[in-house]
């Protein structure tokens, strides 16, 4: 069974303007042990995925399908339950370490906090705990008493890490977890994260921006584009034999340095990434795809199989011929 | 080993912009009672002797971590912070001078386009701006400003122009508003542009188009574009020569092939290491952040925590002591590659010895 199963899930925000399909029907398995990368860019529904596996999102989001996080549903669960899964089973990673700790607590105490509110242990025992988990994402556990002001960006990355560790979860949700820092300490904390996540067996959700980085340390790699997952499968077969031109222009957006293709030539995709509440018809990508044909435009295309355990949402991949052949044959002719 | 075909070049053509020993500082504050007993605010020495040229028609990338200086030079370029030593020549006269017409010469393109445009003004406004501030009425063949305003967002990527006159920053996406922003800067028709970190705010399937229009530009028009930025990636896909900056200063600037792939400075090799790719992780990674500009070490600025120091490397080749003690500037290792570092000077020339050398046996 799953650690994480997420089953065509939608999410709709409210807005005056109506709502705003932010997500639309998407599926994820996350085994035990399991990284997966999500990677899309702004406005392609990824946080909001983020949000709603913790029911994080703002109230009045309307929220469909199912998401099985132990075999339990997590949409069904009273507030109570909720709030002893955050944390103890799942606990999340944010992008903005520096806005996501009390300026004027010290970080010992933040990560104290959670263990005590989660009865994980008694007042002592959270103590050395908390020395344990510092040292264990690679600060000196004098940082103990300091104020979030006197670390710097990635030493605070450290303690947000250490908190998401505290109560011993089997997922972590990294939401841009390096987004924010400098290249050199976003290798260290990357790197870091990959440690903890083989020593200590973890499953790990690891969204970004960021397609090089996924590569690094993930499992499997989820490409979203407007709403849904366009390219799913290995890793390594995601990002270096792209199926969706989509995953390809965006690798290609993370040049191989070195590599002849991309010197002088930057390359990118024409146009922007649709506003959800105004997607094009059939294939939500089609307006910007290099290899757009006469029926993209018609068919919007479900996730057909490209290879064992990999699959893209393309017309060109082989396995959608049939669907193809099935459009022409029964109104051919005008 | 034959001289290159740059080399006489180099000297017949005056580099359009030329920086000499730039230096830049800031005041550190201090408390009031540290102020009463007499004590002085620490220096911050972020700009600390850069030196660099760019020639016309030529794309410099100047690349490091954030802190090592490279947005204060750009500024200090732009005339945006007084150089407290050295020298900025544009066309071999000092910027200080003429300050404005140098302005209507060099044109910046700011990281962040939300906030480069007004909110309230149309995109006509924000690209007719310069032209108002600069009290141009007519092009130089008797243009009206709308015409020159069309040619601008034309060049820049928006067409039809016309349909963009009367739009407002918000109505348009990210990329759009990058392109407006350059659109501003090249209405004025400059001859060099310093653009900071151009496409780090936008959208990655978005960013190759921009980088590509700032290719354009230069071929079309010949403009020199000097782009910070801390993607040594970006720097490949369209810089011709690349600086890398650390700590204030320039440690290693070449060719983007050869610094970019066969770098010599351990710091650049070190940046190179955390380029992400599959695999990466398992390279080596510097630890600890940046040092502190107010306190910047003896010797060597990157020895406390350059790797070839600490593995010994250094020792062996018998120039730690140097490292430690010794500041440096850069020495040309291979033609127009050159490098601030101690050991590449003494390994470089042996490996051009030994390859001589190997022949005979």
């Amino acid at each position: 069974m799953s650690l994480l199963s997420v089953h065509d899930l939608f999410v709709n925000y409210r807005t005056q303007g109506g709502p705003v399909p932010a997500v639309r029907g998407v599926d994820i398995e996350i085994g035990t042990g399991e990284v997966l990368g999500l990677a899309g860019e702004s406005g392609c529904g990824k946080s909001t995925i983020a949000g709603a596996l913790l029911r994080l999102l703002p109230t009045g989001t309307e929220v469909t399908g199912s998401i099985l996080l132990n075999g339990e549903d997590v949409l069904g669960m009273r507030p109570g339950r909720l709030r002893a899964v955050r944390w103890t089973e799942t606990s999340i990673v944010f992008q903005g370490a520096m806005h996501a700790l009390n300026p004027v607590q010290r970080v010992g105490e933040q990560i104290e906090e959670a263990i005590l509110i989660h009865h994980q242990a008694g007042e002592r025992e959270a103590h050395v705990r908390v020395g344990g988990l510092l040292e264990q994402v690679g600060l000196p556990p004098r940082r103990i008493k300091d104020y979030p002001h006197e670390l710097s960006g990635g030493q605070k990355q450290r303690v947000m890490i250490a908190m998401a560790l505290a109560c011993n979860p089997s997922l972590i949700i990294a939401d841009e977890p390096t987004t924010a820092l400098d290249v050199m300490v976003q290798a260290q904390v990357l790197k870091l994260l990959k440690e903890l996540q083989r020593d200590l067996g973890l499953a790990m959700l690891f969204i970004t921006h960021d397609l090089s980085v996924l590569i690094e340390v993930c499992d499997r790699l989820a490409i979203m584009y407007a709403g849904r997952i366009v390219e799913e499968g290995p890793a390594q077969s995601v990002f270096y034999e792209s199926a969706h031109p989509y995953t390809r222009a965006l690798a290609d957006a993370f040049p191989a340095i070195g590599e002849g293709r991309f010197r002088k030539a930057p390359s990118g995709l024409p146009g922007d990434p649709p506003y959800p509440q105004d997607l094009p018809g059939g294939c939500t990508f089609h307006p910007r795809c290099p290899l757009a044909f006469e029926a993209c435009p018609h068919i919007d295309p479900r996730l057909f199989d490209v290879g064992p355990g990999w699959r893209a949402a393309c017309l060109l991949v082989d396995s959608a011929k049939p669907v193809l052949e099935a459009a022409r044959t029964p109104g051919s002719g005008p | 080993m034959p001289p290159t075909e740059q080399a006489p070049d180099r000297e017949v053509a005056p580099p359009l912009l030329e920086v000499r020993d730039l230096k830049v500082t800031f005041a550190g504050r201090i408390g009031l009672g540290a102020g009463l007993l007499g004590r002085k605010a620490t220096q911050s020495r972020a700009v600390d002797g850069v030196s660099l040229q760019l020639r016309r028609g030529e794309v410099l990338a100047l690349a490091g971590e954030s802190g090592c200086g490279k947005t204060t030079t750009a500024r200090a370029i732009m005339g945006l912070e007084p150089p407290k030593e050295g020298q900025i020549l544009f066309e071999g006269r000092k910027i200080s001078k003429g300050l404005r017409a140098y302005r209507r010469k060099v044109q910046m393109v700011f990281q962040d386009p939300t906030g480069a445009l007004n909110p309230r003004q149309t995109i006509y406004e924000s690209v007719a701006e310069g032209l108002r501030i600069h009290r141009i009425h007519h092009g130089p063949n008797g243009e009206t400003e709308q015409q020159l305003v069309a040619r601008a967002l034309s060049r820049a990527g928006m067409r039809p122009p016309e349909r963009f006159f009367l739009n407002y920053p918000h109505e348009l996406s990210g990329g759009q508003r990058q392109r407006v922003v350059i659109a501003g800067a090249l209405v004025l028709d400059p001859v060099m542009l310093v653009a900071d970190e151009p496409v780090s705010n936008l959208d990655a399937s978005v960013r190759g188009e921009i980088l590509r229009l700032l290719l354009q530009i230069r071929d079309d028009l010949g403009l020199a574009i000097l782009v910070v930025t801390h993607d040594l990636g970006l720097a490949w896909t369209i810089a011709d020569r690349v600086a890398v900056m650390y700590l204030g200063r320039i440690v290693e600037i070449g060719p983007a092939e050869d610094v970019l792939t066969r770098p010599l400075h351990p710091y650049t090799k070190a940046l190179l290491n955390v380029v992400p790719e599959a695999g990466g992780l398992d390279r080596p990674i510097l630890t600890g952040e940046p040092p502190d500009p107010t306190r910047i070490p003896p010797g060597c600025r990157f020895h406390p925590r350059c790797p070839e120091v600490a593995t010994g490397a250094a020792r062996a080749a018998g120039v730690e002591d140097r490292c430690r003690g010794e500041d440096l500037g850069l020495m040309e290792l291979r033609p127009g590659h050159f490098a601030a570092c101690h050991l590449a000077a003494v390994t470089v020339g042996e490996g051009q010895a030994m390859s001589t050398s190997q022949p005979k046996r």
